[in-house]
């Protein structure tokens, strides 16, 4: 299997996890329609969810994404960690440094209560914050790379501040196997 | 990307006078001052054309209400509606019965007049004021293709318009703007264009792709934007007459965004983000060489040059909150300029040089408003749940800009630099981030 098509498996398996987890499918449908690495809008249908894996698994990327929590959230204009966001990304980093063949997407994201390209901005700040702490817990910097989409892709758009409290947020991405 | 060569190429519209031994212009009596303000609209009237042959009886109606839309428009203007005239123009060349006219209270009449030979079309108009019973300046003719009518009908109304109120028109210009559609939390955005008026709507890009905030260069040739087809944001350059897209400026690991052409169309200045830092940079379009002109660990975006190309107006959030600076278009020191309540985003310079303009965030609300270029006498146009992205008209006289009702759709609206004459641009379905083209040629 090359290194293409087990990307597609598992972005397929992670779309169709999405389903069962109404908040991680705007990020997926995201990376899906901004086509990610030219596999936009060519996975979805026809692929098993087997390597998604049972959340109960530790080294399922099921475990990863609903149990440990792929995404840790900011305060209005701030990319600066909360100490639940430390624990996540803490819990983040063991499960990726136990887990080395996978590589790491952090998005960024804000709210939609700011201008257009400072939110862009703004979620590079908050994806680099995230990247530079999961460093510091020993995730190599070589597997990770950030993407901001500013307020483009909101989790849920109800505004209201319940809304805007979980869209700003960084999402820690599996994307992909290392090698094929 | 496959409608591109669709794109209307550039058609020469001829201008010349008509009668050019009519009389010389006089003291024009027929004067709106619109720096004022204008409280009362100038009550028009703009008859059906007079068609000067068979094939120009299908515009008759059309040209004259595409004039009186675009004056309207304004707000400066109020119509006298056809059903109230008393007086018929069946002949552009005879004279002109002012009592007529002044008996239902018209100030100025517009009377024009249309032929169609094959594919070719000629429109010619007249500006009355009827008070003195003048002609208001000479006589003007239009030639192009019958496709580009509603052009030749903006023509006429850049022409009446100027000859009114003293200044530069925007009817025949265009906007580009970003299309959008499906579901908030995963919305398909596209690149489209159309004309001020919300009329001749092009699609530039398929929907496929995130694309936000284009501009459009100083000629109209091209179309700078953001777009997110190689995974995260880069700047792409779109040539509109070949609809050639070039990525431009992307530097290894950086992400880039939020360009803005330069007045001379040669070169961009431009946000790239690295490293959780944000910072302007400015690159030649001829060479592709780039120049890094702020330094500092905050956010620098939103650059706009002033329209002399010496400065660059730009958002940082450097003292703790977005504000407004000013700094000089090589980089070097910048000079803040905002310092009301709230954050400031977005400063986009006039076309004229005088103002800029701003989205303001304060309190839970979001404004439109300009400031002199010094930062002082801040005015708010605008108050809603969200505004943001202002773009200039051509003549620095009106603002159009993003507008999303709390829990609604984005779409686009102007506003007049006075705070008046808040209205809608139409669009088929939500629309945001407009950018207003020049003046065509």
């Amino acid at each position: 299997m090359n290194l293409t098509t087990k990307s597609l498996l598992l972005l397929g398996a992670l779309a169709l996890a999405a389903c069962n987890n109404p908040r991680a499918g705007g990020t997926f449908g995201g990376g899906g329609a901004d086509g990610f690495g030219g596999t936009g809008g060519g996975y979805g249908t026809g692929i098993s969810t087997g390597e998604l894996g049972d959340p109960n698994d530790p080294r399922s990327i099921a475990h990863f994404n609903q149990r440990i929590g792929d995404r840790v959230f900011f305060t209005v204009d701030s990319s600066s960690l909360t100490p639940e966001g430390r624990e996540t990304l803490n819990a983040q980093a063991r499960w990726l440094n136990a887990n080395p063949q996978y590589a790491i997407v952090v998005e960024g994201h804000a709210d939609e209560r700011g201008t257009r390209e400072y939110n862009v901005a703004l979620g590079e700040r908050r994806a680099n914050a995230v990247l530079q702490y999961l460093v510091s817990q020993g995730v190599s910097a070589g597997r990770m790379r950030t993407v901001s989409y500013g307020k483009e892709r909101p989790v849920e758009a109800c505004a209201a501040q319940r809304c805007w409290d979980i869209n700003r947020r960084s999402v820690t991405v599996i994307s992909g196997g290392l090698t094929g | 990307m496959r409608r591109f060569s669709q794109i209307l190429p550039l058609i020469a519209l001829t201008l010349a006078t008509v009668f050019a031994g009519f009389a010389p212009v006089q003291a024009q009596p027929l004067r709106l001052q619109i720096t004022e303000g204008v409280i009362d609209p100038m009550p028009i009237a703009v008859p059906a054309f007079v068609a000067e042959d068979n094939g120009g009886t299908r515009y008759t109606d059309g040209l004259a209400r595409v004039v009186a839309a675009n004056l309207t428009g304004t707000g400066l203007f109020r119509e006298v509606p056809p059903q109230a005239h008393i007086a018929r123009i069946t002949s552009f060349d005879a004279g002109i019965g002012f009592a007529d006219w002044r008996a239902i209270n018209v100030q100025a009449l517009i009377t024009g007049a249309v032929s169609v030979s094959g594919n070719r079309m000629n429109v010619k108009f007249r500006v009355y004021d009827v008070v003195s019973g003048q002609q208001l300046g000479q006589g003007l003719q239009f030639a192009g293709t019958v496709n580009d009518w509603r052009r030749m009908a903006h023509k006429v109304s850049d022409a009446v318009y100027t000859r009114i109120t003293g200044e530069d028109g925007y009817f025949d210009s265009r906007v580009v703007f970003v299309a959008e559609s499906g579901p908030r939390d995963n919305r398909a955005k596209r690149l489209a264009i159309m004309d001020q008026d919300g009329e001749n709507v092009e699609y530039l890009t398929d929907g496929r792709t995130l694309v936000i905030a284009p501009r459009m260069s100083p000629t109209g040739d091209r179309v700078v934007y953001t777009s997110y087809e190689s995974g995260s944001p880069r700047i792409v350059l779109l040539n509109l007459a070949s609809g050639q897209r070039q990525m431009v400026g992307d530097q290894p690991g950086a992400m880039t965004f939020s360009p803005r052409f330069a007045p001379d169309g040669q070169s961009l200045v431009y946000s790239l983000a690295r490293g959780g830092n944000t910072d302007l940079y400015r690159m030649d379009l001829r060479g592709g060489q780039q120049q890094q002109l702020t330094n500092s660990p905050a956010i620098a975006t939103a650059p706009s040059f002033s329209p002399d190309g010496r400065f660059i107006a730009f958002e940082s959030d450097r003292s703790g909150t977005s504000q407004i600076y000013v700094m000089p278009a090589t980089g070097g020191e910048a000079r803040r300029i905002s310092f009301g309540q709230g954050r400031y985003s977005t400063p986009v310079w006039s076309p004229r040089g005088d103002l800029i303009a701003f989205t303001k965030s304060n309190a839970g609300r979001f404004h439109i408003g300009v400031m002199r270029t010094d930062g002082s006498e801040e005015r708010l146009l605008t108050a809603s749940f969200l505004d943001e992205g202002p773009t200039w008209a051509p003549n620095g006289r009106v603002v159009m800009f993003t507008r999303e009702a709390q829990g609604g759709d984005p779409s686009l609206f102007s506003v007049d630099i006075t705070g008046r004459n808040l209205r809608r641009v139409p669009t088929q379905g939500p629309a945001s981030d407009p950018a207003w083209g020049p003046l065509r040629p």
